[in-house]
């Protein structure tokens, strides 16, 4: 403590009232204030999953600040490592000065996609096709029954890889054949209403294509509390897109999410999401990338289910008279989830309950990050990460494993063959 | 009813975990607010208590130079008997992993910029190294690394007037890196043991021995694997083999982060980090809730005792701008002179004023007003956002975190009790 506590200054810089977007006239952005901010003590590069492991990858810091300032002379590009960043943001829990390290990361991103890299390669458009993977999905839920078995035929996973660079080495999730939208029509939408417990549910492209389940829990707990739930129409958070520099399909996405969800805030319902990125993605990047009317609004309220439940209901209490089937469960903690500090509530609450044995299998990132995991030429680092998740997991007491990020979820699956449940699918389970 | 718990404890450093645990021990439900990954990252590792007092350095008993130490200073609160109470919790934390509880004096451990550092309790792997054994000593550095200088850093060492012979020599790291590889690449290189590094590296040292006794390596010597690293080059180089802390990002920093964290989840403290504390809830004068940004709107964390353990200056505890210091978290009196050129000292290791900024604890550390009021009474304050101590001068700022966190997490568990 004795180093980090030496006074370097007299006049530390604070950076609350620090609005990064809009500075300049032609809307450039400006992120000098955040690099100035940064005093180069390294915390974001040991926190940084990709670099642990691999050499190639010069780390946040790099990516951030000082690639930011190198930029400024006009004849400097931005270096193409910057598409080995998987955006799990975990540099922005580690700076302690403030420094808007995946703001920096997800702007010359956007900046290397747009200006450098050529549309008509083969990296472009297969990131374009995973960025846009609920289009994809939209496609595919039509027939899922059809989809699956293309999409699970080796011949067309190695002609995916020969094609396209999406790896081979795994199972691509398999479509529901009731989507979570179709099910919620069926079901005749709400049954519960309310004046003054609402909440609009941003399932997200998984939760709706891929498990339903996790959605349909979210709407029996919720409705379980009294709570009028809608499902308003709604894209992708834009998650992916970031991450694949696609900038401008995650702000047509984004600005149809905002418009819908400012209209229902009016009406006093908060948002709240079952994904991690989801939620994410809605608090923290858009504010710091668009700039569309009530983005602040909609950032300000939105919430994680559980996070939601605990501020606003005594959760603790209704799960102190709860008991279900005896169940082990391998807890990860999604990227997403520790940058929003939720990381613990899941281990925290479910801890007490009887039945339930609950274990933190630590702090390593799954090492998926999205779409990063289905990358041909990322694959092997995405397993070299996840490798001490898979660890724990199979340390572990229990042999089913649990998080809220659908594509840790398929990591962890992939990584030890276990079946993952969503929290709130443990909770409905308790409760309703 | 929402969010709540016994005591809330704001701040995850060494003061904040110190005073979690402590509370926790008195069987009060705890949680500990913490925002970003905690400090101890950049910090050495090294506990330090009291190393210098009016530039008379180095102390080497602490406790005898504790009268010496002015009126305002937070162990003048705690005094002698809450700073032993402080180690025997921290050496309950480390267990095995430290080493210094067996004197009351202060060990000399050289730094990688060649100073020597007055410390009570420091690493196992750091111990071969001190300066007060006479025994002649090499440091070896990796060309690539920039972190650590061991020519330098053994020049300053022979001019500190140490009792041997220091010579330092840069050496190629088996493995080739990038250019600016961290020491956490280094040491996870030679904790997996990639590419035989540990016999390379040997080999690479043992022809330099010539003569020396022990050889210093800056903190990188493995991780999860230190012990089995050290034993492996003592046996190889026949020679005493010791880390030296470094400046961040911190190995050894991170080791200590590590075991409070695991000491923490034991005794079943609820951690909530990744979001700022911001405001407060007050009712009849006492404190009810700490609110936490959760990106736009605040979320209160409720509590009956609280501890407010958020840093000094650059932890952020303190905030400052060009004509007044505050505390901005419950708005505590911060006292500084008016004109903002008092604030600081022309010499740069002069005997600054910004460095003692801080609240004002009474002599239950519980931070009070101008008028020396206490702010709530159900509110303590604990480690570098306590005034009264120029911590990085005195070399106090462990102790003073370790004691004065001890201190206010038992008092605020005791009055749960009540």
């Amino acid at each position: 403590m004795s180093d980090a506590e030496f006074p370097q200054s007299t006049e530390p810089t604070v950076q609350d009232d620090f609005e990064p977007v809009s500075v300049f006239e032609d809307g450039e952005m400006d992120l000098r204030p955040g690099a100035d901010n940064c005093y180069k003590c390294s915390v974001c590069d040991t926190t940084c999953p990709v670099a642990e492991v691999d050499d190639d990858f010069p780390g946040p810091k790099f990516q951030g600040p000082e690639q930011w300032r190198l930029k400024r002379k006009d004849d400097v590009e931005v270096d193409d490592s910057i598409m080995s960043c998987s955006n799990c943001m975990r540099c922005d829990d580690a700076c302690p000065s403030g420094v808007p390290l995946s703001q920096m990361h997800n702007t010359a991103r956007g900046e290397y996609v747009d200006e450098q890299m050529s549309k008509l390669s083969r990296e472009y458009v297969r990131n374009r096709i995973l960025a846009n993977y609920g289009t994809l999905a939209r496609l595919g839920s039509k027939v899922p029954r059809l989809t699956n078995l293309v999409m699970g035929n080796s011949l067309v996973q190695r002609l995916n890889e020969k094609l396209l660079g999406i790896t081979a080495e795994r199972d691509f999730p398999a479509f529901a054949t009731r989507t979570f939208r179709e099910w919620w029509r069926e079901r005749g939408g709400p049954q519960v209403q309310s004046e003054d417990k609402r909440v609009a549910y941003f399932h997200g492209c998984y939760s709706n294509y891929n498990t339903p389940e996790v959605g349909k829990a979210m709407v029996r707990v919720f409705e379980e509390f009294g709570y009028e739930v809608v499902v308003p129409r709604q894209r992708c958070s834009g998650t992916p897109m970031f991450a694949n520099g696609m900038l401008d399909d995650a702000e047509r996405a984004a600005s149809v999410n905002v418009s819908e969800l400012s209209d229902l805030l009016e009406e006093g319902y908060d948002v709240i999401a079952s994904c991690t990125s989801c939620s994410m993605s809605l608090r923290q990047e858009y504010p710091e990338l668009f700039q569309l009317s009530g983005i602040e609004e909609v950032a300000a309220n939105t919430y994680e289910s559980l996070e939601y439940l605990r501020i606003h209901e005594d959760l603790d209490g209704a799960l102190a008279d709860a008991a279900v089937d005896e169940q082990a469960f391998a807890y990860h903690a999604p990227c997403h989830a520790r940058n929003q500090g939720l990381d613990r509530q899941a281990v925290e609450l479910f801890r007490e309950v009887d039945g339930v044995e609950m274990e933190d299998v630590g702090d390593s990132c799954s090492g998926i990050s999205g779409t990063y995991g289905w990358k041909e030429e990322k694959y092997e680092t995405s397993m070299k990460i996840g490798e001490d998740m898979f660890e724990h997991m199979h340390d572990a007491a229990g042999e089913v494993g649990m998080t809220e990020c659908p594509t840790c979820s398929m990591q962890m699956e992939h990584g030890t063959g276990y079946e993952i449940k969503h929290p709130l699918q443990l909770l409905e389970e308790a409760l309703c | 009813m929402p969010i709540r718990d016994d005591v809330v404890v704001i701040g995850g450093g060494l003061a904040g975990s110190m005073a979690a645990l402590s509370a926790a021990e008195s069987g009060a439900g705890v949680r500990l607010i913490s925002h970003k990954k905690s400090t101890l990252r950049q910090a050495s590792g090294l506990i330090d208590v009291l190393g210098a007092v009016d530039g008379d350095a180095p102390i080497a008993d602490p406790f005898a130079a504790l009268d010496r130490l002015p009126e305002e200073h937070p162990y003048r609160v705690v005094g002698a008997e809450g700073i032993r109470e402080g180690l025997r919790r921290f050496d309950d934390v480390v267990g095995d992993r430290y080493l210094g509880s067996h004197t009351d004096r202060n060990a000399l451990v050289p730094t990688h910029g060649g100073t020597i550092k007055p410390t009570a309790r420091y690493p196992v792997s750091v111990a071969p190294g001190l300066a007060s054994a006479a025994e002649d000593t090499l440091l070896v550095g990796f060309r690539g690394l920039t972190d650590f200088d061991p020519v330098a850093a053994a020049a300053h060492l022979e001019a500190a007037g140490v009792p041997f012979d220091v010579d330092g020599a840069v050496v190629e790291f088996p493995i080739q890196f990038r250019d600016d590889a961290r020491t956490t690449r280094f040491a996870k290189a030679i904790d997996e043991d990639q590419e035989d590094v540990r016999d390379r590296l040997a080999g690479t040292v043992a022809a330099g021995i010539d003569g020396h006794d022990r050889v210093g390596f800056p903190a990188m010597l493995g991780d999860d694997h230190g012990t089995a690293v050290r034993e492996y080059l003592e046996d190889r180089l026949g020679v005493a083999v010791f880390q030296i802390p470094t400046g961040p990002p911190s190995l050894l920093g991170m080791q200590l982060e590590d075991q409070l964290i695991d000491a923490l989840e034991r005794a079943e403290v609820r951690l909530s980090t990744g979001n700022p504390a911001v405001g407060y809830e007050a009712e009849d004068g006492r404190l009810t809730a700490v609110t936490v940004d959760r990106r736009g709107q605040e979320v209160p964390y409720h509590a009956t005792e609280f501890v407010l353990a958020t840093g000094g200056l650059v932890g952020k505890g303190i905030d400052s701008d060009r004509e007044s210091v505050s505390e901005p978290l419950f708005g505590c009196h911060v006292p500084h002179p008016e004109d903002r050129y008092e604030w600081s000292e022309s010499e740069a290791f002069g005997d600054h004023a910004f460095a003692r900024f801080g609240v004002v604890p009474d002599d239950d550390l519980r931070p009070t007003d101008a008028d020396s009021a206490v702010h709530f009474p159900n509110l303590r304050a604990a480690g570098g956002v306590l005034g009264g101590a120029d911590v990085a001068r005195e070399k106090s700022a462990a102790g003073v975190s370790i004691a004065t966190g001890t201190y206010a997490g038992r008092r605020a568990g005791e009055e749960v009790a009540q």
